[in-house]
């Protein structure tokens, strides 16, 4: 028996001395692998060291992201995350796509478990301000819509008094609805689930009148429904929604990298450069294209990359508009208008400040 | 002559030595996820605190036993959400009890097709993760409900679609109370008229008619009660289809449903083994002590087997019903808004993760302490059965 104690004791002891030395470990351990923020190691020295970027996407919103029977990432989200991997890289493909749910995505940003949050995410002032967060740029003007069975007899929000209205959690869209139809003074019921898969079966059963997310996300998925003909967008539109990358507050640098990143397909597009042209661009006399191409001036290695970073953006992806079209546009089977995300010089809202 | 022991081998400080070292360990640990905390939460410049509780949530719950609004306060509805867990659970427990003890009976019964129905069902239902159940119950099988306009009408105004089940209910009328308080007290004395008037029997030997004593005093508290009211105790509403919704009646909505379903099943799966154990753990000879004294297979069941089994069963019904207290923590995913989905969206509008993951922990954890409590109460009662 006393042996037995004397045995435990030691054991103990030993258990405590490891335990207190992978403390020590541990708590130097986050400098080394986590992403960003610590003042010693920048997010981009980080990320260049594993040599690939790490981007949070939906997974499941086709044209803005999604996940492919063959494992690949697509959409309009996504590829903005390959313009990062090039800009950073010159390689699209030094990214790795972590799927995120709507509930998860801020933590995996606040915690640094992704370098960069791409994913369908409103830009609000709580968000910006109390969780820690900084929002680049706005990818994709959106605003809240709600989908309802054409022959519902439904034809605005005032019908939807008693309706069983599916919501995902986690979402901008829970408590905007909520606002709206409280301002309507509408009676309704909000089934909130955690999927969005789930919505989508509970809305095409029936049990569900009618469902509600960014009227971009309902373009998404109404691709995908049994009948898309069988179901319409209602007029209201409940919400501003902008969408744009999310980064965590604390380093500046990487900040900025995200945003001229998207800044960068943007004024490509203005200054009418693409995937395909590019080349002809390069001995360009104009210095505003010199400049943007990085071929004069030190715009690129100001950020921490390459002087011709904008160069690599637009071989792997191409500008802003050739990025909307590929996912969105007219040959897709979602054909979204350009509409608000369209270039401010075409009465969008589209507007990257001067590179220079 | 005393001979010096080293401490370190003396029984009396070794033990203290122990404790010591565990407490060192618990507490370098504690301290150690603390600071990891305070580092993290410095970095993204996030405060801890708990005010955030009186703000106003403005999302919307319409499935409440107390009454909110969007204007009230994350408090109150986290404690809507906090009420709606307790009443599943609630009514699971008691459910997959009934459900649990039938079919672990079953499993023991000598009819070949009931005992094998009883096994298929435990052994499918064991060994299938519960997630995939709930999906199973909401999507193949509420869903698949014809739709509220045409709605499956049961007898009895029972009406049933994929809205969920409406059923007739009683609504209350001004003399409710004092009819409920006349019933109550009939009840009483009705029971203790009963007792008393058994006891004279068995003295006297003389019928006394214990039965219809007990029902005439409660009949006559009844009579007081509309004596005094002048009024019907409740009327009965009826659910008529309006527009989009049930109007009228009791609605019981297809995820309430769902997940009280979907718990009840699986727990009473796990139960029933835990019933067929505990039967099968009462000694063969008192089975046949019950049959020799000529008693028949039911009564033989309730008044021997059973209470003995009791004794072994109740420890492990504890850990049933704690489990099935968490797991409808997966009510989410069939949309019934229990207390981790509240949790859940009012983390996502404040951003308070360490605060509602804490208050998460707590909440499930009192509900588990609570359970354990209470039967571990019961089963000190059951072990004084003993002789
Ligand atoms: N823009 C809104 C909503 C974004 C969102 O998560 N939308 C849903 C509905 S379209 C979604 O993408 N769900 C996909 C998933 O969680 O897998 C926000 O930032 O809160």
């Amino acid at each position: 028996m006393r042996k037995k104690a004397y045995l435990l004791v030691i054991l103990l002891l030993l258990v405590t001395m490891t335990l207190a030395a992978c403390g020590q470990d541990s708590t130097q351990e986050p400098t080394q692998t986590t992403t960003g923020n610590q003042s010693s190691r920048s997010t981009l020295e980080v990320v260049k060291n594993r040599g690939y970027v790490i981007v949070g996407v939906n997974s499941k919103l086709p044209g803005f992201g999604y996940l492919e029977p063959d494992g690949s990432y697509s959409g309009f989200d996504v590829e903005f995350g390959r313009a990062l991997a090039a800009a950073i890289f010159n390689d699209p493909n030094a990214v790795e796509f972590r799927p995120l749910s709507a509930k998860d995505r801020l933590t995996a940003v606040q915690t640094g478990e992704v370098d960069v949050l791409m994913r369908n995410t409103t830009w609000t002032i709580s968000r910006d301000t109390s969780l820690g967060l900084n929002f680049a740029p706005t990818t994709f003007y959106d605003g809240q819509g709600m989908m309802v069975r054409k022959d519902s007899g439904i034809n605005s929000l005032e019908d939807l008094d008693g309706a069983r209205i599916g919501v995902q959690t986690g979402t901008t869209t829970e408590l905007n609805l909520t606002d709206h139809m409280r301002k309507l003074n509408v009676d309704f019921e909000p089934i909130v689930f955690e999927d969005l898969d789930s919505v989508v079966a509970a809305y095409e059963a029936g049990s569900i009148d009618a469902w509600t997310t960014d009227i971009s996300g309902l373009a998404s998925r109404q691709a995908t429904l049994a009948d898309p003909n069988a179901h319409k967008v209602l007029p209201e539109v409940m919400s501003k929604e902008p969408l744009g990358p999310v980064v965590r507050e604390g380093d500046d640098q990487w900040y900025d990298i995200v945003k001229w990143t998207i800044f960068a397909t943007i004024e490509a597009e203005e200054l009418g450069i693409t995937q395909g042209n590019i080349d002809s661009f390069m001995n360009s006399d104009d210095p505003v294209f010199r400049r943007f191409l990085g071929v004069e001036g030190d715009l690129g290695t100001n950020l921490g990359l390459s002087n011709d970073f904008t160069v690599n953006i637009i071989k792997s992806v191409g500008n802003y508009g050739e990025i909307f079209d590929r996912y969105l546009g007219p040959d897709t089977v979602f054909n979204l208008e350009r509409g608000l995300n369209d270039l401010w010089t075409n009465g969008g809202l589209m507007y990257a400040p001067p590179f220079r | 002559m005393r001979t010096v022991v080293p401490f370190w081998r003396d029984n009396r400080i070794v033990p203290i030595l122990v404790q010591l070292f565990f407490l060192v360990l618990v507490i370098l640990l504690g301290g150690f996820f603390y600071n990891n905390l305070q580092v993290g939460l410095d970095k993204t410049g996030m405060k801890l605190g708990f005010s955030f509780l009186n703000q106003s949530a403005g999302f919307s719950i319409k499935e409440t036993s107390i009454q909110y609004s969007p204007a009230d306060s994350y408090g109150r509805a986290l404690l809507v959400g906090f009420t709606n867990t307790i009443k599943v659970a609630f009514w699971g427990i008691i459910l997959a009890t009934i459900l649990g003890v039938f079919v672990g009976i079953g499993r023991l019964s000598s009819n070949w097709l009931v005992r094998n129905v009883a096994a298929v069902y435990v052994e499918i239902i064991r060994n299938t993760p519960l997630l995939v159940q709930l999906y199973i119950w909401y999507f193949a099988l509420f869903m698949q409900l014809p739709k509220i306009q045409d709605s499956i009408i049961l007898p009895g105004s029972i009406h049933l679609s994929n809205r969920g089940l409406a059923l007739p209910w009683l609504v209350s009328t001004s003399g409710t109370r004092i009819w409920l308080a006349f019933f109550l007290v009939g009840i009483v004395a009705g029971f203790l008229i009963y007792k008393k008037q058994t006891e004279k029997q068995l003295i006297t030997g003389i019928d006394r008619y214990p039965a219809l004593w007990a029902m005439g005093a409660l009949l006559l508290s009844l009579l007081f009660a509309w004596l005094i009211t002048m009024d019907k105790p409740f009327l009965l509403t009826v659910p008529t289809v309006d527009g989009l919704r049930y109007s009228g009646g009791y609605r019981l909505s297809p995820e309430f449903a769902t997940i009280l379903l979907g718990l009840v099943v699986y727990t009473g799966a796990f139960i029933a083994e835990i019933v067929r154990a505990g039967i099968q753990a009462v000694s063969k000879g008192q089975t046949e002590a019950a049959k020799a004294l000529g008693l028949g297979h039911s009564l033989s069941l309730r008044l021997v087997i059973l209470p003995q089994a009791l004794r072994v069963i109740i420890p492990s019904m504890t850990s049933q019903y704690l489990n099935l207290a968490k797991n409808s923590s997966l009510a989410i995913a069939v949309g019934y808004p229990d207390f981790f989905s509240v949790s859940g969206t009012t983390l996502n509008q404040t951003g308070r993760a360490v605060e509602i993951i804490t208050l998460v922990m707590v909440a499930y954890l009192s509900i588990s302490l609570l359970t354990s409590l209470l039967m571990n109460i019961f089963n000190k009662r059951m072990r004084l059965v003993e002789r």
